[in-house]
């Protein structure tokens, strides 16, 4: 991807970004669900639900509260959170770090197992390690992906409970974080303890994002490959006498990866949307969690603030990914 | 060069795995109940932590969280009868234009500072203070105001009676917060790291996840028992059952009652359910069907309650026929409206409707929010076409439903838990039944005659009586379906003292091992 195509994505980016924000913040107010009369209390009186309307800037009309969301926006206010009372930029900025975390460890498990498993695929065509995977990616699709997370938490933290099921670390753990990327920030510090925990922490809901990814990236990546093992230059390496093994990984599998990485940054970003299910099943406190909370609460700063980050990752994952795929495909680089 | 990067790839491969591996078999899963600590897979969490002002403040679910480190103007027993808090005395003067309150003498801060008369009427001023975002303000702390400071006595005036006053001290946003601590950090200070004088300090929250607490060494009421707690915030019903089972938490709350008849036959673990101060109920709104009297009757003479408990509930609910519960001030034990389907087919022929003709209306429900609310109102469904009314289900959020409520454009008929933890016949009866209430839905002079004298009734014993002939009257002429008493399902590791409460409190303070 050259300089001026990434320059025209992101401008691009900017009418996109604008849309989002037009009929986010419009759908939030038309749709049914007034938090000011979740918050009302059973004494309160029309002058009670005036104020609160005041107070939290939903007395102004549609247009109006449009335009000082607008003009917020550009100060890089997003408002306040109406059920937390916090700035939602320091909210977000809180919980998107520990989602990104979970994001990546799972992307790692998952392009891992893709690339793992499609390779084994391949090597063992027609014998049972292929059918073995095949069942196995067959199987992981048939079940909606919410619901690996409820049979992690049965299978491993009730009928063989040797793995946490809930938080981010062990509660009885100290850690005093200068980030919210406790991950990294752990292991950088050489604090294995707290390194230890979280890793445990982040496995199993990051095994469940990373699942179904899996068993889409290990079929392609096989179909890829064994496709690659059709063409010429596969069999010239067979001729000067490489090993299969060396067939596959170094010559077929380069070639099969760009079809691969295209799907599996499609699967991403839908990787990314399943944290908010599979965050609120282990009770890890992420965006996600936070989002179902805002929603439960018709939280509208904190709805919109994350929504507008989700839209803002989405767009960065497409760049990533077109710029990966510009990467692995020569061609690309030129058009 | 090119076989040398692989093989350093490879040591680094090998590397990670082994610090992965090392580190995943390293850490243990930690358990859960220890005798100096209670770990609590609690189902919400705590959005905000002024228990005065906002949206958390009026949330019955985050009273347990907010009663363990702030303290409230006046306490309650697990039976909903009142007992001192900060305050150890209060009441009315014989024509009740002035309210008296005493301060308790010795209560701490949690940072050691003194309780004062002054703090107390910081907090009740900056209540009624609409500024403040106090849901009530208006309604219940501006009722009383210029108060006056002699030691440790606080003496105000009425602006408006309010019977219930008092009880809301006991009630939601009815907590003092430190004024030194809270104009010194001020209000994301205060969200950042809260301070009260209840038994508990905060010692840890992590937002969305748990909240670590510290018995609070200056607590007035004595040392709690257990030292550290532990609010997880487990806001699946399945994850809390795995908290249980798991032996991460010892104590869990709100899970299906097929769950809990599981887990409280297992070994280590106790069930406990206790009928709580929360009604289900049916609004009927004053729109056709239902303004035709025998539409109305037939609806409610049509319902089986103690089936509806029994076959879908397991038992456990208390069938109800008023908002009034068992353990509330105005409950009276006599109205009874009977289940009589015959009856119901003969009300609706007066009105010309019945089982092949039957009148249409549509019935609004959330699905998931209470415990087997849709299924509930299928079988309420089933029973009245039984008798001739045809309703259509109509399933919303429960935030629809608010909005709907406030804008009095509900359905005919909308299920809907109406929470009580006060008792006073105002708090529930009064204000879901009083017309120019936000809450109410019925709103018809008769009742609203009869409900309005009440609001100023002096003489207590009169106010109650009165309450309850309203209850009569809107049994009477069929103006709501009660249905029934929700039942509390807690399941907690045995060796665990557990004292329940009908106000559906989780109070760590109370407990021990």
């Amino acid at each position: 991807m050259t300089a001026a195509s990434l320059l025209r994505r992101l401008m691009l980016s900017v009418p996109t970004l604008f849309g989002v924000l037009v009929i986010n913040f419009v759908l939030l107010r038309v749709v049914p669900g007034d938090p000011i009369a979740m918050m009302i209390g059973p004494g309160a009186t029309p002058e009670d639900i005036q104020n609160l309307r005041e107070i939290y800037g939903l007395d102004q009309s549609i247009f109006q509260q449009f335009l000082f969301y607008i003009r917020d926006l550009f100060n890089g206010n997003l408002g306040i959170s109406i059920s937390m009372r916090q700035d939602v930029v320091e909210l977000i900025g809180g919980r998107l770090p520990v989602t990104l975390e979970l994001a990546f460890v799972a992307i790692v498990i998952a392009l891992v197992g893709i690339v793992g498993f499609g390779i084994t695929a391949s090597m063992w065509k027609g014998h049972w390690p292929e059918v073995l995977i095949d069942a196995f990616s067959g199987f992981v699709q048939a079940v909606p992906d919410f619901l690996w997370g409820l049979l992690f938490i049965l299978i491993f933290g009730v009928l063989w409970a040797f793995m946490p099921i809930f938080g981010r670390m062990d509660l009885t753990v100290e850690f005093d974080p200068a980030t919210q990327f406790y991950l990294f920030e752990s292991l950088l510090r050489g604090d294995f303890v707290v390194f230890a925990s979280v890793l445990q922490h982040i496995v199993l809901p990051a095994l469940s994002l990373a699942l179904p990814l899996i068993a889409v990236g290990t079929r392609l990546l096989k179909s890829s490959i064994i496709e690659a093992m059709a063409q010429d230059y596969v069999q010239l390496a067979r001729v000067k006498g490489f090993s299969h093994f060396r067939i596959v990984v170094s010559q077929a599998f380069p070639n099969a990866l760009i079809p691969t990485v295209t799907l599996t940054g499609v699967q991403m970003t839908f990787l990314i949307g399943g944290t908010v299910l599979v965050e609120r099943i282990f009770g890890y406190p992420g965006l996600g969690n936070m989002a179902i909370d805002a929603v439960i609460n018709r939280d509208l700063p904190l709805i919109q603030g994350i929504v507008l980050t989700f839209a803002v990752m989405f767009i960065v994952l497409n760049i990533l990914i077109d710029m990966t795929y510009a990467f692995l495909n020569p061609r690309l680089r030129h058009d | 060069m090119r076989i040398n990067s692989i093989k350093r790839l490879k040591k680094c491969l090998v590397a990670a795995v082994a610090v992965t591996a090392v580190s995943l078999s390293a850490a243990g899963v930690v358990m859960a109940g220890g005798k100096d600590s209670l770990t609590i897979a609690y189902h919400v969490g705590v959005p905000a932590w002024d228990p005065t002002t906002g949206l958390s403040s009026v949330n019955p679910q985050l009273q347990s969280i907010y009663k363990s480190v702030f303290d409230q103007y006046i306490d309650q027993n697990p039976d909903l009868s009142f007992k001192p808090g900060l305050l150890t005395d209060w009441g009315w003067n014989d024509d009740r234009t002035k309210v008296h309150m005493t301060v308790r003498s010795g209560a701490k801060w949690q940072d050691g500072e003194p309780i004062t008369a002054q703090d107390v009427v910081w907090n009740l001023n900056r209540a009624s203070d609409p500024a403040s975002g106090n849901p009530v303000a208006g309604f219940i702390w501006a009722s009383v105001g210029d108060f006056e400071i002699n030691g440790n006595e606080i003496t105000g005036t009425v602006k408006s009676y309010t019977a219930d006053y008092f009880k809301w001290m006991a009630f939601l946003t009815g907590y003092l917060i430190p004024p030194h601590y809270y104009e010194k950090v001020g209000k994301e200070g205060f969200e950042k790291k809260p301070m009260g004088s209840g038994p508990y300090m905060v010692d840890k929250f992590e937002r969305g996840s748990y909240v670590r607490l510290k018995a609070n060494p200056y607590y007035w009421g004595g040392k709690p028992a257990i030292e550290n707690v532990v609010f997880k915030f487990v806001t699946n019903p399945a994850s809390r059952i795995a908290e249980i089972e798991s032996g991460s938490s010892d104590l869990t709350l709100n899970i299906p009652f097929e769950e809990y008849d599981r887990l409280k036959d297992k070994s280590g673990l106790v069930g406990v359910t206790t009928p709580v101060s929360d009604i289900a109920m049916i609004f009927f709104n004053d729109v056709e069907p239902f303004l035709d009297a025998n539409v109305r009757k037939a609806a409610v003479h049509a319902v089986n309650r103690k089936a509806l408990v029994d076959r879908l509930l397991k038992g456990y609910g208390v069938p109800l026929h008023t908002l009034e519960a068992p353990e509330y001030a105005a409950y009276d034990p006599s109205i009874k409206v009977a289940y009589d389907p015959e009856l119901a087919k003969s009300l609706l022929a007066e009105s010309g409707f019945s089982p092949s003709n039957p009148v249409e209306l549509t019935i609004q429900t959330t699905r998931g929010y209470l415990p087997k609310d849709y299924e509930i109102i299928q079988a309420i469904v089933g029973m009245w076409r039984k008798v001739g009314i045809e309703a259509k289900i109509d399933v919303y959020e429960v935030a629809k439903h608010y909005e709907l409520r406030a804008q009095d454009t509900l359905a005919p008929a909308a299920f809907y838990n109406w929470g009580n933890s006060v008792g006073d016949p105002q708090d529930s009866t009064g204000h879901a039944m009083f017309g120019p209430s936000p809450h109410s839905v019925w709103d018809t002079d008769d009742l609203d005659g009869m409900i309005g004298p009440l609001w100023g009734e002096l003489d207590e014993n009169k106010r109650i009586a009165g309450w309850k002939k309203v209850s009569r009257h809107i049994a009477d002429n069929a103006y709501v379906l009660p249905l029934y008493q929700q039942v509390q399902p807690v399941i907690h590791r045995s060796g665990l003292s557990f004292t329940p409460y009908v106000s559906n409190f989780i109070l760590p303070h109370t407990m021990g091992w």
